[in-house]
């Protein structure tokens, strides 16, 4: 799946950060934006690049791209459908 | 002019966890824009972009709001007390990175999230007892980030009282129950606020005590206490969540404002010297940790407003047989509190009209 023509309204950089924090800071930021509204966060812990989409998912967002942008990081891409 | 400013436990933050900090002016404006300079985390939290105070922080002069007065341009004179007073609980405040480390095993719960975390940091609790009942209460409600517990009891701690109030340890033999409470809440807490009432509820404090709270936990051990708790909350419209223990058995239930009272179950306290109160019984001490840990959750449903209140039943609860019973109880038309003529209207000391002994723990 690639997100390069997503428009993303809110980057969050949890580099450094791990499970179960990275679902926990990317759970707080959606519930802060709207509807509609996309979320990427930047991961480095391959654990959270599995367990992240997995969490959102069950919360009811949409995960619209799981994407290494370089030798160490990844970009979780959500759109926020539910409040 | 070195003016005093409190800052409110959100903002601490930004402070080093102090509580009162001083400003350098002669109003209001200059002395926020000096503490803002000083501290740049409190200038993020207490201005919006346009350098202004931000909508959600009111900002107070020895207790009066500025917009009151003459806002930014409002004087100062040595000895006023500026207080920064954030909107609490809208979301507005961001979490801390301890308190998202310490509450994210709620925050993960779809039920719960950020937003029932903040609900359960903004809610005010009153505890009516920190003996048996009232310390899992107590403990549980502190660690789930509740953060302000009201704690009602007069009583010392006693060497008898250590094999069920988990509250009270060793060293805190002799001293007042509210202190040890406060003490060992704080070790588990710092986020809650305990409000220590080192008194006996009377029909002159109730009202006012308990009208300062959202919710109130009875943990009481005698009738004159769980009368009068119950009337009190009849009387304000405040959800009031009951558990009392016997020798082996427990009960709890929850009274939600215009669904019945504890008098719609029992109308009057039984006479004096025909049941035992708790300092004469024995009591097994894990069964009001049983008994106050299904008051605790309640608490937090109510708070969170999740699930189903355990209103309008009476949950048993028989440690022998280790048996959970569910009653189904109803609003008496004929209640004499909150029936539909009312006889009581205001609050007995049942002490004084049948001459038992009242104490609660
Ligand atoms: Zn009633």
């Amino acid at each position: 799946m690639t997100i390069e023509n997503t428009k993303v309204n809110l980057e969050l950089d949890l580099r450094g950060e791990v499970c179960p924090y990275t679902f926990v800071k990317s759970k707080l930021a959606i519930e802060d934006m709207e509807i509609g509204e996309v979320l990427q966060v930047i991961l480095d812990h391959m654990e959270a690049v599995d367990n992240v989409p997995k969490s959102m998912t069950n919360e009811g967002q949409q995960v619209l791209g799981v994407d290494q942008i370089n030798e160490t990081d990844w970009a979780v891409t959500i759109l926020k459908q539910k409040d | 002019m070195a003016i005093k400013v409190y800052i409110p436990g959100p903002f601490r933050v930004a402070t080093n966890n102090s509580s009162k900090i001083e400003g350098y002016g002669d109003d209001v404006g200059e002395v926020l824009k000096d503490v803002g300079r000083r501290y740049p985390g409190i200038k993020a939290l207490i201005f919006d972009s346009k350098g202004e105070v931000a909508d959600h922080v009111c900002v107070f002069i020895n207790g009066r709001d500025i917009n009151t007065l003459q806002n930014n341009g409002t004087k100062v004179t040595e000895g006023d007390e500026v207080s920064i007073v954030p909107a609490m609980s809208g979301g507005a405040v961001p979490f801390t990175e301890e308190q998202i480390r310490r509450y994210s095993r709620h925050i993960i719960l779809p039920q719960v999230g950020g937003k029932g975390q903040r609900k359960l940091l903004g809610a005010k609790v009153l505890l009516i007892g920190a003996g048996g009942l009232g310390s899992p209460t107590a403990l549980y409600l502190a660690a789930a980030g509740v953060g302000t517990l009201g704690i009602v009891d007069f009583d010392t701690v006693d060497i008898s009282n250590l094999q069920r109030q988990i509250l009270h340890h060793n060293h805190d033999v002799g001293r007042l129950k509210v202190t040890s409470a406060q003490e060992s809440i704080a070790d588990v807490n710092p986020d809650v606020q305990v409000i220590p009432h080192a008194l006996a509820l009377t029909s002159e404090n109730a009202l006012e005590i308990i009208r300062q709270y959202d919710i109130v936990v009875n943990g009481c051990d005698n009738f004159a206490t769980r009368y009068l708790v119950n009337d009190a909350c009849v009387f304000l419209n405040k959800p009031l969540v009951d558990g009392s223990i016997f020798l082996f058995e427990g009960q709890a239930s929850v009274f939600m404002p215009g669904r019945g009272c504890y008098r719609c179950l029992y109308p009057a306290p039984p006479p004096p010297g025909m049941v035992p109160s708790c300092q004469e019984a024995g009591v097994l001490g894990v069964l009001p940790g049983i008994v106050g840990c299904v008051q605790a959750i309640e608490t937090i449903k109510l708070i969170l407003g999740i699930g189903e209140p355990l209103a309008g039943r009476l949950l048993l609860f028989d440690a022998l047989s280790m048996d959970f019973r569910v009653m189904r109880l109803r609003k008496d038309p004929s209640c004499p509190v909150c029936g539909d003529n009312p006889t009581i209207t205001e609050l007995i000391d049942y002490e004084e009209f049948c001459g038992a002994p009242i104490t609660v723990g």
